[in-house]
């Protein structure tokens, strides 16, 4: 089950481990309970205990955003709660830096708080006697940081949100995107290591939200914050995440890529959720890599149709000395044509290429041109092909084949996962624009 | 016929309590009471020193020019006839004296209940001890406890302001309590996540938020003082307490009517400019200083008009 899978890495920045958190009198035989097996309902019928969060183990990653998908009542908001102890976890222990919060005393956890951690929550949370400058201020201010000093970097913050020009307005005089701006606002003025970011746009019309999305990987780019962010929107987990955990009634039921979500859910709950994906804003063009087998440059006529033959392809790449494309040869332009001396004549320069970071819905006019895609890495060299056909199979997502196939792929190939993990941001950015 | 448990047998309580008073708190605690007094008296016999040394065209200038910053200019203008006229019944003298009383009450009370009522808001448990407490204080006819008072403290304007604190204190208790708990949940998680200690999150947040309930209930217990001074008067307080009461003593209809006016208009003038500092908690826009500071620069302006003026 996925619920067991912790990605160990060596910059982990937040490990949970073996998490619970039981409301109820009898905190401990209910966790005997779960560690039986027994479901949320049936301990809930037995002992009107609720076990919010059952046996939740995951790490996270320096720079990574974390996300927690699920329903209402499925324990999300309590799990990340228990991140900051702002809810007392059961039982379990939470690392931050390796270091245990669970049992930490007060002052301690109050100096991390501080210090380390910053929360955004769902409905803003701002103080309303405080002006929008005052309420981004409140997390210096309680550090003991001079007015004018956090004044300045209060306003720093605003601006990064766009509304450092409304410093001095009391926050329900904004919008309620505006208002989560100065509550995100409010999370960075203190620098965290770690943002705890609960349902932050949930509660913001879809137009909105989808900007602060937007907005949010535009930052995160820059600050490479540790972030773990709820959601029940499956879509938002899916533009946002780097990994996602889905939660169900206390458990994860799944935690993967997005693409391995979608490609491959684990059950009947999850894929009630990724049924009305859009794909093609999910799988990426890395995933339908093929092997290049290019030509050089220099390759003869009969050189090349061997080749095409022993491959049993229709369409080849030439590239240059450095593994740039030049363009793609097409077999049967070789074998109708005899009149052409050199392999260039037959070369369509005029050939569709793409990053393997793209979605694959960028690729739709590509493939309307019927030749092979090509993959080029940032130096622009050929680092493999995409067959046009390969791109519609893996969106009609129904062959079971293809769905391995896309799971595989973004499970293994070490390049590719290396790169998501390096710089998922940069790439996500490409279709934002 | 003797069918009823009295006809054999009643429990003597009141010579117990007779007992425990007289012979047990009384001479065992008398100082401690004494003590208790002190404050209050200092408090009391400087303000009414200082209210009845103001000038009267003083008075008459400043308390309307608060409540026009604080209240409007329709209580302005009251309260403006309110004073003219009290001085034009002859009961200027009562109703300073009064209005120091009251003052005192009210002052003591939030200086006691607001602390009160923010540790019951804090502890479940403090708040289920107090909150029978509140209740007995609520509705104990207060003629029970001018007894027990005039033997801890005498007779006098001094525990007549003591049986009026514990007559009004609940209300302030009460609603400070009610104030903080009802602070939304998702602001006070927000200032427990940025690393608040208690104090700040008492100061920063809890108390700002709840300065509007807190409000209501000064005003409840201003209302309250108001109508005890009345009976304060039984055991020797003065002001219009006495005015009411010494009419009442000789049937004179006309001399308690006077009183009474006074304890209206008064109440009136204190209950609007009050309510009005509450409703500014509410309505002021944050980063505007708070309605206390309007006040002051409602005495600053009233002072430097009056200074223009002669």
């Amino acid at each position: 089950m996925g619920a067991d899978t912790v990605t160990a890495g060596t910059d982990e920045k937040v490990c949970v481990e073996h998490l619970f958190k039981i409301f109820g009198a009898d905190p401990q035989d209910t966790i005997r309970r779960i560690r039986e097996g027994a479901s949320k309902d049936q301990i809930y019928a037995d002992t009107a205990s609720v076990a919010a969060v059952a046996d939740v183990s995951f790490s996270v990653a320096q720079g990574e955003i974390f996300v927690v998908m699920g329903l209402s009542g499925s324990g999300k908001s309590t799990l990340i709660r228990c991140i900051n102890r702002l809810i007392e976890p059961t039982q379990g222990r939470i690392l931050l830096d390796g270091n245990d919060i669970v049992g930490m005393d007060v002052e301690g956890l109050r100096r991390l708080r501080l210090n380390k951690l910053s929360m955004v929550f769902q409905h803003f949370a701002l103080f309303p006697h405080k002006t929008v400058g005052e309420n981004v201020e409140y997390g210096l201010k309680i550090r003991g940081m001079s007015a004018r000093e956090r004044r300045e970097k209060a306003v720093r913050a605003l601006e990064q949100v766009g509304l450092a020009a409304y410093a001095d307005v009391p926050p329900d005089n904004l919008s309620g995107g505006m208002q989560q701006r100065v509550g995100l606002a409010r999370g960075l003025a203190v620098d965290p290591e770690i943002m705890l970011m609960d349902e932050p746009f949930s509660a913001l019309d879809p137009l909105i939200r989808r900007d602060m999305q937007d907005e949010l990987l535009v930052l995160q780019q820059q600050l490479r914050m540790t972030i773990i962010f709820i959601t029940h929107d499956l879509h938002e987990a899916l533009r946002i995440g780097d990994r996602i955990a889905i939660m169900k009634d206390g458990r994860f039921v799944q935690l993967g890529t997005p693409e391995e979500i979608v490609a491959n859910p684990a059950d009947d709950y999850v894929s009630a959720f990724t049924r009305d994906v859009d794909r093609s804003r999910v799988f990426r063009a890395y995933m339908l890599r093929g092997d290049p087998h290019a030509l050089s440059s220099d390759t003869t006529i009969e050189t090349a149709l061997e080749r095409f033959a022993s491959l049993g392809r229709e369409t080849l790449f030439m590239v240059d000395e450095d593994g740039r494309p030049l363009g793609v040869v097409r077999r049967h332009d070789l074998e109708r044509g005899g009149e052409k001396t050199a392999l260039r004549d037959s070369l369509i320069d005029d050939f569709p290429s793409a990053q393997g970071s793209q979605e694959l819905i960028e690729l739709y006019t590509a493939c309307a041109t019927g030749l092979p895609i090509a993959l080029v890495d940032e130096a622009g060299r050929l680092e493999g092909i995409v067959d046009p056909l390969e791109v519609f199979r893996l969106l009609g997502g129904g062959s079971e084949e293809s769905a391995e196939q896309a799971s595989a792929s973004a499970a293994s190939g070490d390049t590719e996962r290396s790169a998501i993990q390096t710089g998922p941001l940069e790439m996500r950015r490409s279709d934002h624009g | 016929m003797a069918d009823q448990i009295s006809d054999y047998y009643t429990l003597p309580l009141d010579d117990w309590i007779e007992f425990f008073v007289k012979d047990w708190l009384v001479p065992n605690f008398r100082p401690v009471f004494r003590a208790v007094q002190w404050p209050i008296d200092q408090v009391l016999n400087g303000l009414e020193d200082f209210l009845l040394w103001l000038p009267y065209p003083v008075f008459v200038v400043v308390i309307p020019l608060i409540a026009w910053r604080v209240a409007g200019r329709g209580v302005a203008g009251f309260t403006l006839l309110s004073l003219i006229f009290l001085d034009l019944l002859g009961i200027w003298r009562e109703t300073m004296v009064t209005l120091a009383m009251i003052v005192t009450a009210v002052t003591f009370c939030v200086i006691v209940g607001v602390p009160l009522g923010i540790l019951a808001a804090r502890s479940d448990r403090f708040y289920s001890f107090i909150r029978p407490i509140l209740d007995i204080m609520q509705t104990i006819p207060p003629f029970v406890y001018l007894v027990p008072i005039v033997m801890l403290f005498g007779v006098g304007i001094v525990p007549g302001v003591i049986a009026t604190i514990i007559f009004a204190l609940p209300p302030v208790i009460r609603l400070t309590n009610l104030g903080i708990r009802q602070v939304q949940a998702e602001l006070v998680e927000a200032g427990l996540a940025f690393g608040s200690t208690r104090r700040q999150l008492l100061f920063e947040i809890q108390i700002p938020l709840a300065l509007r309930t807190i409000m209501a209930g000064l005003n409840q217990t201003l209302m309250l003082s108001l109508s005890m001074v009345v009976i304060a008067a039984l055991i020797g307080a003065g002001g219009l307490g006495l005015t009411v009461f010494t009419g009442l003593g000789r049937l004179d209809v006309g001399r308690a009517s006077l009183g009474g006016i006074g304890i209206v208009l008064l109440a009136i003038m204190l209950d609007r400019i009050t309510q009005a500092l509450g409703e500014g908690g509410r309505s002021k826009a944050p980063g505007q200083k708070g309605s206390l500071t309007r006040v002051f620069k409602g005495i600053v302006q009233g002072s430097k008009a009056y200074n223009e003026k002669s």
